[in-house]
């Protein structure tokens, strides 16, 4: 069964032999050779996506000033900071607003900030203590004079997703672009048959600890993402039809390059994080290649109506991404315009640089150190009755 | 003979006027309207197209202006930063016109300012911000 093993492929990559073609590539080999031909001669397949992906942000930490400061409350730019770490640690969230800007400026532009190397305005105040005296702080920073800076997001690379419509008589403003009324538009975001989780469908090679490409640097899968949700609906490919499983990913901010890292604002919804992610796939076997040779036509997607403001929104239809990259579906006997979110075009810049990094003998494919779940059940949130929540809050004291 | 593309924008409660109606009965020019965005109580748009004598031009400008209505000579539509541009497509959901749209081939994005009717729609739909209004620079007169 199996055609070769992880370390031989990386034997390959060193000695810098290594066959590596994108998942677009690879799906007109397969049609050429077979998928036992394109097993033998291809050893790794690369995956990208570029899309916004609103649960990115970053660590960082400042060094101590002299005096030092225990910084309690900590604003990049005028936009806040998370101050409930140490002294001078801290959580910068991509979808922080800006207390002077509003939506046009947040924490992702403070993190695009950081990375194209531009001096960022940090201010932050503190109660004092015996070993931190000093109360208020206020100085600039780049990424050269801090010390750690990292990027770590807990919810990206999502498994699919949901295409957007609106049925409604006014036009929505929402964190799947601008919907027109009365189904004027449908918006879907991802890279299809390039996107990562669409090719290893059921996590045999992406796990914790896999090496991928982050913002222009090497970085890693850290944990499951939030919502990680493998246990969705699946296509006989096994390709999930929804929304399904998601990645924690790390990598140093300090070697990203804002080509790959971008702040975003959608309009009346708020600040958002375009992430370039990139992942290697081995071609262990003949099964592994059929996986990533999946064609847009066989990856399908549901597109739900943003009209009704609920967890359950109504679904419209299912399509196919060879449908929605034609540029126009047809919804209840209806043509209608589809337009994608997420950057295709910097999607395939992002495969061809990971193509060149392994190919040149730079990076070395991992073995994950621990499989993703396959099963979950991720829960909603019940909202109980106040005087039942009122004795939650008092429980502790009694 | 003249061509040029006009944006008039109305004041709230001054949309009811029917100033196409003089520009094509006082001042003989061929009108076609491109964008239409006209409602009471807010500030309405109107693009279109305008054809005739260069001195009925000049008069229909001072007329309308007159009425209380701005009027601008677009010639760059709005203006597109390339090196903003990520090439995401979302613009492409709002254009009415097919000013903006993305190459089929290498999905990149293609404007063409010639088509581009100044409804402004794609200003809040780039989440980069990569478009702007380029209007307001080029006043008729
Ligand atoms: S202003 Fe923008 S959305 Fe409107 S027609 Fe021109 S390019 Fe298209
Ligand atoms: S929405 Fe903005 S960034 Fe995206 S393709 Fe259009 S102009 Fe470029």
């Amino acid at each position: 069964m199996s055609v070769k093993s992880l370390e031989e492929i990386n034997e390959r990559i060193h000695k810098k032999k290594a066959v590596v073609v994108t998942a677009e590539e690879i799906i007109r080999i397969v049609d050429e050779k077979g998928p036992a031909e394109a097993a033998r001669e291809v050893d790794v397949v690369t995956t990208a996506t570029f899309g916004a992906m609103c649960s990115s942000g970053a660590f960082l930490n400042f060094g101590h000033a002299d005096p030092p400061i225990k910084m309690g409350k900590i604003w990049l730019n005028d936009v806040e900071a998370y101050g409930g770490l140490a002294a001078v640690d801290t959580y910068i969230g991509a979808t922080q607003p800006s207390e002077t800007r509003g939506l046009e400026y947040g924490g992702a532009h403070v993190i695009e900030d950081l990375i194209a190397g531009r001096p960022v305005k940090l201010r932050a105040t503190s109660y004092g203590t015996d070993c931190y005296p000093r109360t208020e702080i206020e100085t600039v920073i780049t990424k050269d004079e801090i010390n750690e800076a990292y990027l770590y997001n807990p919810r990206n690379a999502y498994q699919n997703y949901a295409a957007a419509t609106n049925t409604s008589d006014r036009t929505l403003y929402t964190y799947m672009g601008v919907l027109q009324p009365r189904c004027g538009n449908v918006t879907y975001s991802t890279s299809g048959e390039l996107s990562p989780l669409l090719k290893d469908p059921y996590y045999r090679t992406i796990g914790i600890g896999t090496r991928i490409f982050l913002g222009g640097t090497q970085g890693f899968v850290a944990w499951p993402g939030t919502q990680h949700n493998p246990s969705r609906p699946r296509a006989e490919n096994g390709v999930p039809l929804q929304n399904a499983a998601t990645l924690a990913v790390i990598g140093n901010l300090k070697e990203m390059s804002p080509r790959f890292i971008r702040a975003a604002t959608f309009e009346r919804y708020g600040v958002s994080m375009y992430v370039g992610i990139g992942i290697p796939i081995p071609i262990l076997d003949e099964e592994m290649v059929r996986s990533v040779a999946v064609k847009n036509s066989e990856i399908f997607t549901k597109v739900y109506d943003y009209s009704v403001p609920s967890r359950d929104r109504p679904c419209l239809g299912r399509v196919s991404y060879a449908e929605l990259r034609r540029g126009s579906i047809t919804l209840n006997g209806r043509e209608v315009p589809t337009a994608p979110l997420s950057s295709l075009k910097v999607a395939r810049e992002i495969a061809d640089v990971l193509k060149g990094w392994i190919a040149g003998g730079d990076f070395l494919l991992t073995q994950p150190v621990a499989q993703l779940p396959a099963t979950a059940n991720p829960k909603g949130l019940e909202v109980k009755a106040g005087s039942q929540a009122a004795n939650v809050a008092g429980g502790g004291a009694r | 003979m003249k061509r040029i593309k006009a944006l008039l924008r109305f004041p709230p409660n001054r949309a009811g006027k029917p100033i196409t109606y003089h520009l094509v009965k006082d001042y003989d020019l061929r009108i076609n309207i491109l964008h239409a965005e006209v409602a009471a109580n807010r500030v309405g748009v109107l693009v279109m197209d305008v054809e005739g004598q260069e001195e009925a031009i000049d008069g229909a400008t001072r007329f309308v202006r007159d009425e209380g209505v701005e009027f601008h000579i677009v010639e760059s539509a709005v203006s597109w930063d390339r090196d903003r541009c990520i090439d995401c497509g979302a613009c492409t959901a709002v254009c009415p016109s097919g000013a903006l749209s993305l190459d089929q081939k290498d999905w990149s994005l293609v404007f063409t300012p010639a088509d581009c009717f100044v409804c402004e729609s794609c200003l809040k739909a780039c989440p980069m911000r990569a478009i702007a209004p380029a209007i307001g620079g080029t006043p008729a007169s």
